[in-house]
């Protein structure tokens, strides 16, 4: 039987605060970047013009049928070979899970703006609104109320993807569980430890998604 | 001076990449089918209405949607083994943790599937003396598991590019293949472009086949769950 | 012959009392026509009877044997017991035939040829062997309810329980499943039949039992009850069903 042995771990309590520390920057970046940037194509795949619509479509078909993975190790060791400057781990998985976010969030955000009565857009032109004025005023507004559920589960999504910035050696909760197993041979404590911290941040998200989707469900 | 492209040391090493490919088909084919059977496991666990038989399923389910993928792999194969005083490979390491992942998925969709179905279709199985059992596989699963491809089919493609973690724990799927290539040729570029490329054809190949199978079945007339 | 004997059956839903204390003897060929108020509990009735519901109270007696509570027990009973819906239940993956097949093969474990043989037989007599290869998205509302009559006739069932069978169906739809239900009456078969078609219970039923509060509030021939009842409920009730006609 093994003997747990949570105190070394504990005792590297600083070098897991540095893991969590990357694991919410480059959160945080995606989040923010992923899901604006999905908004602009979900905006381009909704467009009936052909000069946005098939850029947007490819962009959300390419990003959306790679393996994110595959998408960060190319932005670390090929991209740069065409760049004159190098790509940080940082910058790199950034790039790849931001992308990803935003072609995976962009049909969310064109399913939401579909799902709208066509009625809501009628009566924002009779008032003389603008595309865009109809759009940030009256659709989006109900359709971000729909879309909330889905969003929220990218955001968990992105959470988990964050791991994955450790196969370039960015420094997050993971790639610190690598470094203190090997420096204290406690594999065990250490994978379990960050298990355990993911699950406790995530779980409360996850049962916000529970409610939301329950009551997104009640209400329509 | 612009770079120039040399595709050539790729194609030297097609085998390499083609037993990649072989592999990564191999890991997601077992996975899934390993978290089918698991995954309907789950969910007559989580439908029942003993406690002690739906809240642990329940309480896996939770854990395997709540924690990162890679974190679960590594913990099975760094922890695990250790702790259990087993031996374990990278591909077993993989797909016992991918199984696992996808039958916490199925649970739900089997769940939901098996809900789906009306109360009048267990009344009418139950009406000609069939036993839950029965009434479950002959009645009621049949009709569930038909709404519940589209599910199925987009879990299939999540796998499949899940399981490009595996080449962090050196085992030789595409993504580990491309990563030998690019090292032993020097051309990172070129090697990780195609690696990226053919992920894209077998996975697009794969999503239009599941949208024309969705076509299929919503022409015949059958709701979906997801 | 007494070969259902039902005393004391009660049934609630929370706290909705639904059946209190219910006794009821069926006898063999005997048609009884079960009436009530939407929500009297017509249906539980006829659920608990097969315990498709279980009743909270009460015992059921099938051919002088007291039915436990042990699922294969219950099993037996439902299969001795057949039942038909108004929503018909058939199900939707299996063919007319594979329908009627079902519980010979699954439940029976009859041999194919058998099984076949026997809902091809079932389904001329309701008069659809022509629909035998038709699933039942294919079939409009009378013939579904057919089937399903044939489904219940396949196991042999000793009682019938019809829960307003014709009441999902197009009035014009009506006549044919009436007319399955009264060629089975004039074979003797015995039935509990809850439903809304007065006419029909009169011409059919044997006997007719009117259900309030949850307990047989007036019984008696279908003269008694529906001609000349005595009770004031059953009087209101008959009264709102003007469209009846003798
Ligand atoms: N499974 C159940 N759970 C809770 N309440 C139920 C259930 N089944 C029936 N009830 C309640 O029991 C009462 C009687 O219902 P029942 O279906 O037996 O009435 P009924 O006489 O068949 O009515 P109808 O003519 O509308 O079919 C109703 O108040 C109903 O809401
Ligand atoms: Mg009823």
């Amino acid at each position: 039987m093994h003997q747990w042995d949570f105190a070394s771990v504990l005792d590297n309590t600083d070098a897991l605060a540095v893991g969590a520390l990357g694991t919410l920057r480059i959160f945080a970046i995606c989040l923010v970047a992923g899901l604006s940037f999905g908004l602009v194509v979900g905006l381009g795949r909704y467009s009936q013009r052909r000069v946005f619509y098939w850029p947007a479509t490819a962009f959300v078909e390419f990003f959306r049928n790679t393996p994110v993975l595959v998408q960060i190790i190319w932005f670390y060791f090929a991209l740069p070979i065409l760049m004159p400057f190098s790509i940080s781990p940082l910058a790199a998985a950034s790039l790849g899970i931001s992308l990803n976010s935003a072609a995976f969030s962009a049909e969310i955000y064109r399913g939401g703006i579909q799902s709208i009565d066509r009625g809501q857009w009628d009566g924002a032109r009779a008032l003389g609104m603008s595309f865009l004025q109809a759009m940030r005023r009256i659709i989006l507004p109900q359709a971000l109320k729909r879309m909330t559920p889905a969003l929220t589960n990218r955001a968990i999504e992105i959470f988990k993807m964050s791991t994955l910035a450790s196969a370039v050696a960015y420094v997050e909760l993971l790639q610190q569980a690598k470094l203190i197993a090997s420096l204290n041979f406690n594999p065990i404590e250490a994978y379990t430890a960050v298990a355990v911290i993911f699950f406790v941040f995530l779980w409360p998200l996850v049962q916000l998604t529970y409610v939301l989707e329950r009551r997104l469900a009640r209400d329509e | 001076m612009a770079y120039q492209w040399d595709f050539t040391p790729v194609f030297a090493n097609a085998d390499l990449l083609a037993q990649g490919l072989v592999n990564t088909l191999k890991v997601t084919g077992a996975s899934l089918a390993c978290g089918l059977v698991l995954g309907l496991g789950f969910a007559l666990m989580r439908l029942s209405r003993q406690r002690l038989v739906s809240w642990p399923a329940g309480f896996v389910i939770e854990v395997f949607r709540t924690t990162p993928p890679l974190v679960q792999l590594f913990w099975f194969f760094f922890a695990l083994p250790l702790i259990a005083g087993i031996e374990m490979t990278p591909l077993l390491a993989a797909v016992v943790t991918f199984s696992i992942q996808s039958a916490a998925f199925f649970a739900e969709v089997f769940r939901a599937g098996i809900v789906s179905v009306e109360r009048g279709q267990w009344d009418g199985a139950r009406a000609i003396g069939m036993t839950h059992g029965q009434a479950l596989r002959r009645i009621v699963l049949p009709q569930a598991v038909k709404r519940m491809i589209p599910a199925f089919m987009e879990r299939a493609i999540e796998l499949m590019k899940t399981t490009t973690l595996v080449a962090t724990i050196a085992y030789t799927d595409l993504l580990f293949a491309a990563n030998e290539i690019a090292q032993k040729t020097f051309r990172p570029l070129e090697t990780f472009t195609v690696a990226a490329l053919i992920y894209f054809v077998v996975i697009t190949a794969f999503s239009l086949l599941a949208r024309q199978l969705e076509r299929h079945l919503a022409v015949s007339g059958e709701s979906t769950v997801h | 012959m007494t070969i259902l004997k039902v005393s004391g059956l009660s049934k609630s839903f929370g706290g909705n009392d639904v059946i209190r204390g219910i006794d009821l003897d069926v006898a063999k060929g005997e048609r009884i026509a079960v009436l009530g108020a939407s929500g009297s509990g017509k249906s539980t009735l006829l659920r608990c009877l097969n315990f498709m519901e279980m009743p909270d109270a009460g015992t059921i007696t099938l051919d002088g044997k007291v039915v436990g509570r042990r699922e294969a027990e219950l099993t037996l009973v439902r299969q001795r017991i057949g039942m038909v819906f108004q929503q018909f239940n058939l199900f939707p993956h299996m063919t007319a035939l594979g329908n009627v097949m079902e519980g010979l093969r699954t439940v029976r474990r009859m041999n194919k040829a058998d099984a076949q043989a026997r809902a091809e037989r079932e389904l001329a007599r309701v008069g659809l062997a022509d629909k035998a290869a038709h699933y039942p998205a294919h079939l409009s509302g009378g013939q579904k309810q057919r089937v399903a009559i044939a489904r219940a006739l396949a196991m042999d069932p000793e009682l019938l329980l019809f829960d307003e069978p014709t009441s999902a169906l197009d009035p014009e739809l009506v006549g044919e499943v009436l007319g399955v239900i009264r060629s089975l009456a004039e074979e003797g078969r015995t039935m509990l039949l809850v439903t809304h078609e007065l006419g029909f219970a009169y011409h059919v039923a044997t006997r007719v039992i009117f259900l309030a509060d949850g307990t047989i509030h007036e019984q008696g021939t279908p003269d008694e009850v529906l001609k000349h009842p005595k009770k004031e409920r059953t009087q209101a009730f008959l009264a709102r069903h003007k469209e009846f006609s003798l």
